[in-house]
């Protein structure tokens, strides 16, 4: 007769984590409140505020096959100092660039208070053997890089391998801990739902992320403000819930102003004062620096400039 | 360039960390709207002075101050209305092509859209409610239906099959002052969609709308008599209420008013249709979406300074998440913006009046001494006007009066609950029956709880929806009849045999 296989000694059913209140969200309501909170109309010195704010944390970036050290090097010089006419101005939160473009960046920013971010493990599809990425990593790492913007693998992700998508997070913190801040990209235009997207924000959590951040801006479907609120609603949960501080970072298709204000706003009203430093909040953008500029300088003359007044580059 | 750098590094660590992101004020321009210093009655296509002599002054419960002399119609008022309206369906209205009659509604619903920034900030002047959602709510809606009903004036054979629909002749309305020109749209679109002439009274304190509504109807060219728009307090509406020769009255306004209304109505054969108070439950599951259902509730009871008949007033929650839900609430609260209702940044805006305001007050005291605990969060109140914080009520018992009472202000009382079952015995454990909420995940239990709740609308997952193609209206003491959909058509219709 067979017989139950007997507990192995001293185990006890570990409810508690068995029973995660994952959380659900609704998509219907969900974009109702980020539409809601897009309205608010930001004038004058709050809206100076916001766009300052905005450049403080700005990852300026590029990521073109066609970047080389040249342009990397432009537009470090640029994120330290974006407008040479207005010593007001300040420096962006970091440079965001390809693995061996960081030594470039590196050198450039050497001395201020920029940051140098480098993407890793296979950005931007993640299609990559996890040696690879954990070899990328330490690479960059090595290089000098503060900041690793790793990708989640969605493949695994959306078949349910869970414990794959965490373990490789896991690897990824390890090789930084200590030495680099870890942004765990979730890439929300490939996740589908929002309940997925809250899913993976508990996922990159758990496994380490300093930042949870939208997307690489690679796909049609970048950052939008639905998908910031349900994550910036899972940071403050887990705040909640056990007083660990992550940060969130915004990217892709953010180009104005006006766009950067609305996000920002979204972040007060939903985590407060405290998130607003670029310690804890990030917008990733390659083009919106000089709509902000000239913003800010409309704001104070009360007229639009030509923009051949703004540099590129 | 190392020696700026370095300069920069030291600028930068000396940045100041901002204490608060002030909004600076953003105020909707007065400017586009231009109250009269006085007002007469409209009736007949014109504006006539009064017979009564009276007048009373209206004004903006933000600000306390005087905005126009309005006039209380007396019974001779009334009656000379109510002849201008029977005189306009007895001499073409009725008998117009339903085509034409369709064209007025169209054109007045797109002079409405036209015109909506006009309307918006008049309404936010003289109501108090935030510009937010006059812009976006009230004048939005109030076109919707005008356009809703234009397209059922010539298809009312189809809205009634194998019925002959007619219309029923002189229809006396008296209309709230939360939703003013929203209230008039629903009464008065589908009651000229079905071919009947009107006499409406707006509320005493909110007539402004209605009466530049009036101006609305000369650029319709709508022809003189069809809408007759009198003004002034209880006593008018009773006047309108007891005229012999007004063929059905809709009422919309307290359950007590509505009682009167009723009795006084017994025996003469005028149709009634009644839309009156509700204390609605707002019923949240474990497994609901907790932030967008707290977004839910903070929208079903906040919105409109809580002045609103279908407010999800009562809370009902599950206990394994209430203290999770409290937390979110109070500090979602902590994030209302009460104040000028013209700042496009206000999310709660003025108190209707000073009697409302006693009214929210007194029962407030009453939840106190009764043992609730209450909860406001910190905020800064303008200084003149009338104003009343966001608050909340918890450890509520079932009997108390903020359980029981419509407050109709922003305050909520909390409950909680076991089992669905509990939810609904406690949900329909109340005098009224007008709306009720329903938050969770699971398709099944929405359909088996909307089956058991007797409130003539169910919400689930969202609250404080509306559409003028969905009917709505209450059971119980929340009133009879529908408003809206092709269900708001049927009381302005009597139905022959084909």
């Amino acid at each position: 007769m067979a017989t139950a296989p007997v507990l192995p000694g001293g185990f006890e059913l570990p409810l508690e984590p068995r029973l995660p209140r994952l959380g659900s969200v609704d998509a219907v309501a969900l974009e109702e409140r980020a539409a809601s909170l897009a309205t608010r109309s930001i004038k004058r010195e709050a809206k100076l505020f916001a766009l300052d704010l905005a450049i403080r944390v700005m990852d300026l970036t590029t990521l073109e096959g066609a970047d080389t050290p040249g342009k990397v090097a432009a537009l470090s010089s640029k994120g330290i100092r974006p407008d040479p006419s207005d010593p007001n101005i300040p420096s962006v939160a970091a440079i965001c660039v390809y693995p061996n473009l960081v030594p470039f960046a590196v050198e450039r920013t050497k001395g201020t208070n920029v940051k140098v971010a480098s993407v890793a493990t296979a950005f931007p599809s993640g299609q990559s053997s996890l040696e690879v990425k954990l070899l990328e990593t330490r690479e960059v790492v090595e290089a000098g890089a503060h900041e690793v913007d790793m990708v989640i693998d969605r493949g695994a992700f959306l078949s349910g391998r869970y414990a794959q998508v965490y373990d490789e997070i896991v690897r990824v913190k390890e090789v930084c801990a200590g030495r680099a801040h870890l942004k765990v990209i979730l890439e929300t235009g490939e996740l589908g739902t929002y309940d997925n997207v809250r899913r993976a924000s508990l996922l990159a959590i758990a496994g380490g992320a300093d930042f949870i951040k939208t997307s690489t801006g690679k796909l049609p479907s970048s950052a939008t403000l639905p998908v910031q609120l349900c994550m910036l609603e899972v940071i403050r949960d887990v705040h909640e819930e056990t007083g660990r501080v992550v940060g969130m970072k915004a990217a892709g298709g953010i180009r104005q102003s006006k766009q950067a204000v609305q996000y920002l706003v979204q972040v007060y009203e939903t985590l407060g004062l405290a998130w607003l430093t670029p310690d804890r909040y990030r917008l990733g953008a390659s083009t919106l620096l000089n709509d902000v500029l000239m913003q800010i300088r409309k704001e104070r003359t009360g007229r639009y400039q030509n923009p051949d007044y703004f540099t590129v580059d | 360039m190392t020696k700026d750098k370095r300069e920069l590094a030291r600028r930068q660590d000396k940045a100041p960390i901002a204490t608060a992101w002030d909004y600076a004020p953003a105020p909707e321009a007065r400017d586009i709207v231009k109250i009269q210093e006085r007002y007469g009655l409209f009736i007949g296509g014109k504006f006539v002075e009064p017979e009564s002599g009276e007048r009373y002054t209206t004004i903006d419960p933000a600000r306390e101050e005087p905005l126009a002399e309005v006039a209380q119609a007396g019974k001779a008022d009334v009656d000379r209305a109510v002849r201008a309206a029977r005189d306009a369906f007895a001499n073409g209205w009725s008998a117009l092509r339903p085509s034409e009659r369709a064209k007025y509604l169209f054109r007045i619903a797109r002079l409405l859209q036209e015109r909506a920034r006009e309307f918006a900030v008049l309404e936010s002047i003289n109501g108090g409610k935030p510009i937010r959602e006059s812009r976006d709510v009230d004048i939005p809606l109030a076109a919707a239906h005008f356009f809703y009903y234009a397209g059922w004036a010539d298809k009312l054979e189809y809205a009634f099959p194998n019925r002959k629909p007619r219309p029923i002749g002189v229809a006396g309305q008296i209309i709230p002052w939360n939703f003013p020109l929203l209230m008039l749209a629903w009464k008065i679109a589908p009651a000229l969609a079905a071919g009947n002439t009107v006499v409406l009274k707006p509320a005493e304190t909110t007539p402004l709308t209605a009466l530049l509504f009036c101006d609305v109807l000369r650029q319709a060219e709508l022809p003189p008599g069809v809408v007759n728009i009198i003004t002034g307090d209880g006593r008018t509406g009773a006047e309108l209420v007891s005229h012999p020769d007004v063929n059905k009255i809709a009422f919309t306004g307290s359950t007590e008013v509505g009682k009167a209304i009723q009795r006084t109505l017994a025996g003469t054969g005028k149709r009634l249709t009644l839309e009156l108070g509700g204390k609605a439950a707002n019923i949240i599951f474990d497994d609901a979406p907790l932030d967008q259902a707290v977004e839910g509730i903070v929208n079903g009871i906040y919105f409109n300074q809580g002045h609103v008949c279908c407010a999800g007033s009562r809370l009902l929650v599950e206990e394994s998440i209430y203290e999770t839900v409290i937390a979110k609430l109070k500090r979602r609260m902590a994030t209302l913006r009460v104040g000028d209702p013209l700042d496009k940044n206000t999310d709660v805006g003025a108190i209707n009046s000073k009697q409302q305001l006693d009214k929210i007050g007194a029962l407030v005291q009453a939840g106190i001494d009764e043992g609730a605990e209450i909860y406001q969060p910190p905020c800064k109140l303008p200084e003149r006007g009338y104003w009343f914080v966001p608050t909340v009520f918890t450890n509520v018992a079932q009997s108390y009066r903020i359980a029981q009472e419509e407050i109709f202000g922003p305050v909520l009382s909390v409950l909680t609950f076991r089992t669905p079952d509990e939810a609904i015995e406690k949900a329909n454990n109340t005098p009224y029956g007008l709306s009720a909420g329903v938050w969770t995940e699971k398709g099944s239990r929405i359909l088996a709880m909307a089956q058991r709740l007797r409130a003539g609308v169910v919400w689930a997952n969202t609250y404080n929806r509306f559409d003028p193609a969905s009917p709505f209206g209450g059971y119980k003491e929340s009133g009879f009849g529908r408003e809206g959909g092709r269900h708001g058509l049927e009381p302005y219709v009597v139905l022959d045999d084909a």
